[in-house]
């Protein structure tokens, strides 16, 4: 009970959610699912920071997890308002639906 | 407590595996959210006491709820109502119900007295704030400079046409 755990085993599942989120970014169509699989991706990258800062006893990986957060709401906020005006221009929300890159003929 | 983190895990996993497979993109956004929160429970597990309540506060709180209006503004038809009063009698309470239950039970033991963790040791946010604003301050310039571009885009791209 008092063990800690070994540092793999957040690793591990820092890689499954990983993968996780970039099975969904590849087999999604819709950019909502798209922006969220991306925000999974970069969450598991966080737990990865947190598993290394565990592993090495070090408050850096906490930091990190900061600046991932930073990246993770500016990257939000600016795929969220492109998908707001791409939702002006075309019907629905496919991530092919746009990709004459001007008004459909 | 190492049986919290791996339960814990297991249903992060699972919530994760629900996000990326749902239809509606508001369920799947709440799924989403419910998978942070386990995230933060296991980062409190793992000895980072201060990551964990970020992550529930800035990650879950502020930037998943901005992704879900959003998302509530994408999609307002008529007939989403229609579907929406069709669904509150229908048993689809139960995983979510289910989901709820496992956290406030993994969050009771560990709470609980003698309760320990189950890092070798606790990382303390004095620690990560003193060397946030002392090493890494021109770090934090830079994630300032970055957040301000992404302030300016949006407010750019979010104006009206002319």
């Amino acid at each position: 009970m008092t063990q800690p755990i070994p540092w793999q085993m957040p690793a591990a599942l820092a890689l499954a959610l990983f993968l996780l989120g970039l099975l969904g970014l590849l087999a999604r169509k819709n950019l909502v699912f798209v922006l969220m699989s991306i925000e999974i991706m970069l969450n598991a990258a966080g737990l990865m920071f947190i598993s290394a800062g565990m592993r090495w006893d070090n408050p850096d990986g906490q930091i990190m997890l900061i600046f991932v957060f930073n990246l993770a709401g500016a990257e939000l906020a600016l795929g969220l308002i492109l998908l707001l005006r791409l939702r002006g221009r075309v019907t629905s929300l496919d991530s092919d639906a746009a990709n004459l890159l001007r008004d459909a003929p | 407590m190492t049986a919290v983190f791996y339960a814990v895990a297991v249903l992060a996993l699972l919530t994760t595996g629900l996000a990326i497979t749902r239809a509606n993109p508001v369920h799947a956004l709440l799924y989403f959210v419910v998978s942070l929160v386990f995230m933060g429970v296991i980062f409190f597990t793992l000895g980072a006491p201060f990551a964990a309540a970020l992550e529930v506060i800035v990650y879950a709180g502020a930037i998943m709820v901005l992704f879900l209006f959003v998302i509530m503004m994408l999609a307002l038809d008529k007939s989403n109502f229609q579907r929406e009063r069709g669904w509150i009698s229908r048993p689809i309470w139960l995983i979510p119900a289910l989901l709820v239950a496992a956290l406030g039970l993994e969050l009771a033991r560990l709470f609980a007295p003698g309760g320990s963790q189950a890092a070798a040791r606790i990382i303390s946010p004095q620690e990560v704030g003193l060397r946030l604003f002392t090493d890494y301050v021109g770090a934090v310039e830079l994630a300032s400079m970055m957040l301000l571009a992404g302030l300016v885009g949006a407010f750019h791209l979010g104006r009206k046409d002319p």
